[in-house]
């Protein structure tokens, strides 16, 4: 380790907390105050052809400037968007157009837009076009898209968009020969990102240069950008895009583009106005994203032991009426399923069904709180079957430290060989077990039940794929000032990037945080990135900032060297001075580093004029050497073999009541493992805002869907994000660091390990508390009300049975 | 989810703004705190022509306490009626009952009286004032009016308020001697509308014998929905087993299913929530008469 490393590792305040705190964001709908706005008509039926679409109405709406239909596109911007990630096993890949194309597939499709000169008019305008619909069938949830009576997509049929399996080694085999055999079936509901902040877009185009600017609330200002270019013709370098303060993503802004990011530019450029679209909290919820929803059957061969012997899942993954996002999430769930441990055979199939609902991509988690629920109830059916502690299950099954790195033979998302590299799974669970008091737990629960309480202790497992490529890059400058501005092209939803990274360039080049500035999700300063999501951020741009800091550290050396006329080798960095190891004095401050590595024929300033022509230079030498460049600045990128591997296990402590069924969270704890941790207390506020992501998709979230495809509880009314006051107050947290081999800094990610075993973990604790097994999630107080009467009903059966 | 168009009066006196009502006949509504009028309007879910704020006319903002009941003006907000002391002690049920509306952001604004005109089944307030047998007194340029509660609540979301009237005054009686109150709720979120809510109303003899239980329920049926459960725990004491009244209350109410709840949790939480409540009534009370 460097000397002067003080910041990695320190858990220092976020630096852009305060201007957060007191009102100084810059979110989409706070810039733009100029522009035109967008309103989107959107469908209200499931399923239906468009037979007329009728704007006569809306023509003598004041302050109305445009409206556009799918009649009104031509060329790309008439091709269906793109499916951003092909996989060989799709079978039916279809997406939406940017405005429907004769059908729409879900309540909440656009059909058309409107401008006008605010939304108000632009909504008045969007009400009076007149639509005639041919209602077709409605194909809604998991069981009417398996039955396939109805089809989604006329020439898909079976709605099967596509069907994938991997194995490794005989799993039917090995389960038909297994001692003990148990079948399970599973199944997790809808849920969405919901971040509090919903979709925006702000476009300004320059009719001098030809050039458009576009302002969105993305993950990807890369992405958008390549997108943009596409559909409306132009070149890549005619198009910049900006990520203002962003207020959440969880997923859902990874998607693009989204028809609004392709029609505001398109729009702001045929009307030579800014155009603005703030997404509503209605339309965010029918007409961005969801996931999570999946049936899962399970088949588990095992010994006397409890040692996994065989384990096949075939799972029905419900992607809604699209497929944008490609396989990412049930390819997740398929292989992340497995978790810590190794079964000796495994075997997973998946079907990707079409449905009348909202399109389904990653959020936060993305597929792994499905499978460790599927995973983790199966170990805790285990258990119970064998009657062996569930914790002890578990770790007969886990794969041991000396295992490592862990090949499963599959084949992970990002298209390479599921291998972990890293991890501590038996330490992890000990740390859990003393943290919750594992072992006092049988006599707390006897004593508590004695009293006629009804408390319950869950746990689980997961391990978590972060940090997949294909790359990252990072840009240090150090300016005349001595000040350094860093820049990545991944952008930021509020995760502290600017904190994390001014600590990570802070010790590589021995300066103060405050002198660091950190910029993200800005085409025009880097403009090659691929985006904020798999927990990817810290491990792809935190290495490639690393290694670009290197690069600029190398250079401050060699120009410091020469003025100083010292040896590189014998340089120090100590708070912005570069100085001669042991010769006090012998210093330069880095600003004066930035004047010299920059050769000047004018003199701008004072400090300047030590790099103007009759100052420095060898006469007989070019001022920039033939393999060098002007300025003082470093960059680099990232790119690594494989994702590295995170992990993780929960225990939850609960307390139903016997008379409402209102489940209580008494305790909540966390033993983490992501490798280093640049900024312990950044990584616990991930892991807070997960578990009340977990808490919210375990026992309030759930998308209400009608048999007709209405979405009944489209506003924060009815569906039920966790306030403040249904999130644990206290969440207990433990950390474990085992570095990862794959990257300069030992980092795996963190973003979205709070939220994958929530569905799991409470309804292990709630299956403890009542004594018999929850199969389904989330659950309410209403649904374990009625799961109450129906097992004391089979109860009372089973005792008048002979 | 921006409303359409609408004209906009914010009139400083009664009389103008009754006078502004007459004349716009059924295009008025309205505006006292906005807590529920406003989200209405942003989905578009009622366009009215012409929005009355009601906000600057001084003389409806008073709250009274006195030996018969309190009297809330239609400026009352719910955060001022919850803190108010002479509330509390005259008719206990109201400050118990406010606890449960909303979140505290939404109580500084919204007002109690706006709340029971507009009626919501899931609302507290409309129950507090159906249980305890209050009413509304309404003013427009047709004269004065006093509705009983019993008259007022039509339909979820409906009262017997006309469109050209303004409610000035929602009285609650007092709490009697020997009587006392309880309020409990279960939903699924701090704050929520409750998926069950009870109100209990219940007075004992000098023995600290039962002598009436009532109690009011919201979200339970279309309009707040009061039952007499007396029959079920006559002449017993607060200490006695009380959970006759929550078996008769699940015989008597009749809820319906929602993406919440079903019916069977709704029925089963009435009697869970009577017995909560009745039991805790009926304490009160017992502490409360002369002699102790
Ligand atoms: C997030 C949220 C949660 C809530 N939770 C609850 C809850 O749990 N329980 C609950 O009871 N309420 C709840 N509310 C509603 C809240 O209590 C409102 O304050 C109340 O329903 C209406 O009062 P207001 O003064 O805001 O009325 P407004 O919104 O201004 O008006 C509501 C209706 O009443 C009419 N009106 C109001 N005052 C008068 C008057 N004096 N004369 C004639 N007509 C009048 C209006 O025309 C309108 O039709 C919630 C509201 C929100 C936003």
């Amino acid at each position: 380790m460097q000397v002067g490393s003080s910041y990695l590792g320190e858990p220092i305040a976020r630096v852009e907390d305060p201007r957060l705190l007191t009102g100084g964001g810059r979110y989409l709908d706070d810039l733009g105050q100029d522009a035109v706005e967008l309103a989107v008509l959107r469908s209200p039926h499931a399923h239906a052809r468009i037979l007329d679409i009728d704007v006569s109405g809306a023509i003598d709406v004041p302050g109305l400037l445009a409206i556009y239909t799918y009649d009104d596109l031509s060329g790309p911007l008439a091709e269906p968007l793109p499916l951003l990630i092909p996989h060989p096993s799709i079978s039916a890949g279809r997406t939406q157009y940017v405005l429907a194309k004769d059908e729409v597939n879900y309540v909440g499709e656009a059909i058309a837009v409107v401008v006008a000169e605010n939304r108000y008019l632009a909504e008045d305008a969007a009400e009076r076009i007149e639509v005639s619909y041919e209602l077709l069938p409605p194909v809604v949830g998991l069981v009417a898209a398996r039955e396939a009576q109805q089809l989604v997509h006329r020439d898909v049929e079976g709605n099967v968009a596509a069907h994938f399996v991997q194995q490794v080694g005989d799993a039917a085999a090995a389960i038909a020969a297994a001692p003990h055999r148990l079948s399970l079936e599973l199944s997790v509901e809808r849920s969405a990102s919901t971040p509090l902040e919903g979709r925006g877009v702000l476009a300004r185009w320059d009719t001098d240069s030809q050039r458009l600017r576009v302002w969105t609330s993305t993950q990807t200002a890369t992405g958008v950008r390549a997108a943009i270019a596409a559909r409306l013709g132009l070149d890549l370098g005619s198009v910049e895009v900006i990520t203002p303060d962003v207020g959440g993503g969880f997923g859902v802004k990874i998607v693009h583009p989204w028809p609004e990011e392709v029609l505001v530019p398109m729009a702001a450029r045929a009307l030579g106005r800014a155009v603005k679209f703030t997404e509503d909290r209605r339309e965010h919820f029918i007409s961005s994203a969801h996931e999570r929803a999946q049936l899962h059957e399970v088949e588990v061969g095992f010994d006397d032991e409890g040692h996994l012997l065989g384990l096949s899942v075939r799972f029905w993954h419900d992607n809604g009426a699209y497929l944008p996002y490609g396989l990412i999430v049930p390819i997740i769930t398929s292989t992340q399923l497995l978790g810590p441990y190794k079964p000796a055979a495994y075997r997973v199939e998946f079907e990707s069904l079409y449905t009348n609902t909202v399109i389904v991509t990653p959020y936060r988690g993305a597929g792994r709180p499905q499978g460790v629920f599927a995973m983790e109830r199966t170990m805790d059916a285990i258990a119970a079957e064998l009657g062996i502690d569930r914790a002890e299950v578990r770790a007969r099954n886990f794969i041991q430290p000396e295992e490592m790195p862990y090949d499963h033979g599959l084949i992970f998302q990002d298209g390479r060989p599921l291998v972990y590299d890293s991890g501590d799974f038996p330490a992890t669970l000990d740390k859990l077990k003393a943290l919750v008091g594992w072992d006092e737990w049988p006599a707390y629960q006897a004593q508590a039940r004695a009293s006629g309480r009804k408390v319950g202790l869950g746990l689980a497992c997961y391990v978590e794929g972060t940090g997949v490529g294909p790359y990252e890059g990072g840009h240090v400058q150090i300016e005349t000032t001595g000040k350094v501005k860093v820049s990545t092209g991944l952008t930021s939803q509020g995760q502290g990037h600017q904190t994390a990274f001014a600590q990570i360039v802070a010790d590589e080049l021995g300066v103060a945080i405050s002198d660091i500035e950190v910029v993200t999700g800005d085409t025009r300063r880097f403009p090659y990135a691929v985006g904020t999501f798999a927990s990817r951020a810290a491990v792809m741009s935190g290495s490639a900032i690393a290694l670009a800091a290197r690069a600029a550290r190398a250079k401050i050396l060699r120009v410091a060297a020469d003025a100083l006329e010292a040896a590189a080798e014998d340089l120090e960095i100590v708070d912005g001075m570069v100085r001669v190891k042991g010769a006090p004095g012998n210093e330069i401050a880095l600003g004066t580093v930035a004047v010299l590595s920059n050769p000047l024929r004018y003199a701008f300033d004072e400090a300047s004029k030590a790099a103007t022509q009759f100052a420095v230079g060898d006469p007989d030498l070019p001022p920039v050497a033939e393999d060098d460049e002007p300025g003082l600045e470093g960059k680099d990128y990232y790119s690594p073999l494989r994702s590295t591997f995170a992990n993780g296990m929960h225990a939850v402590i609960v307390e139903t009541d016997p008379d409402t069924a209102e489940v209580a969270i008494l305790r909540y704890c966390v033993v983490h493992d992501c490798g280093t941790l640049i900024n312990p207390r950044i990584v616990e506020g991930q892991i807070h805002g997960g578990v009340a992501q977990g808490v919210a998709g375990a026992l309030y979230e759930r998308m209400a869907y009608d048999e007709s495809g209405q979405l009944q509880n489209a506003s924060f009314m009815d569906f039920l994000m966790p306030y403040v006051s249904e999130v644990p107050e206290r969440i207990e947290i433990d950390h474990l660091e085992t570095r990862s081999p794959l990257n300069p800094l030992g980092i795996k990610g963190a973003g979205e390990a709070g939220v994958i075993p929530g569905a799991a973990v409470f309804a292990s604790a709630i299956s403890d508390a009542e004594g018999f097994q929850i199969t389904a999630m989330p659950i309410s107080p209403s649904e374990l009300f009625e799961l109450r009467r129906q097992h004391a009903a089979n109860a009372a059966q089973k005792g008048t049975q002979p | 989810m921006k409303p359409p168009a609408f004209d906009y009066s914010r009139p400083e006196t009664l009389e103008e703004a009754v006078g502004l009502l007459a004349e716009l006949s059924s295009g008025g509504k309205v505006l006292a705190g906005g807590q529920s009028l406003l989200p209405i309007l942003s989905m578009r879910l009622a366009a009215p022509e012409h929005l009355v704020d009601i906000n600057r006319i001084a003389e409806l903002d008073t709250i009274s306490a006195g030996p018969d009941g309190v009297r809330l003006g239609a400026l009352a907000r719910h955060a001022a009626v919850e803190r108010d002391p002479a509330v509390r002690s005259t008719q206990p049920l109201i400050p118990a009952a406010l606890r449960q509306v909303a979140h505290p952001t939404i109580r500084n604004r919204g007002t109690t009286l706006g709340s029971i005109v507009h009626a919501d089944p899931s609302g507290e307030m409309p129950a507090v004032l159906a249980l305890l047998g209050g009413s509304v007194t309404a003013v427009s340029a047709r004269g004065r009016r006093t509705i009983s509660a019993a008259e007022f609540f039509l339909g979820p979301l409906e009262s017997a308020l006309g469109p050209d009237e303004i409610a000035v005054e929602a009285y609650f009686p007092a709490l009697a001697v020997r009587s006392g109150t309880a309020f409990a709720e279960v939903s699924r979120r701090h704050g929520d509308y409750a998926v069950c809510g009870v109100a209990a109303l219940v007075s004992v003899d000098q023995e600290r014998r039962i002598t009436s239980a009532r109690a009011g329920y919201l979200s339970i049926a279309s309009t707040p929905l009061v039952l007499d459960l007396t029959e079920a725990v006559l002449g017993r004491r607060c200490a006695d087993d009380l959970s006759a009244a929550g078996r008769l209350a699940r015989q008597l109410v009749e809820p319906d299913a929602d993406i919440h709840a079903s019916a069977d949790y709704r029925r089963d939480l009435a009697g869970v929530l009577s017995d909560r409540v009745i039991t805790e009534a009926a304490r009160a009370a017992a502490g409360s008469g002369p002699g102790d």
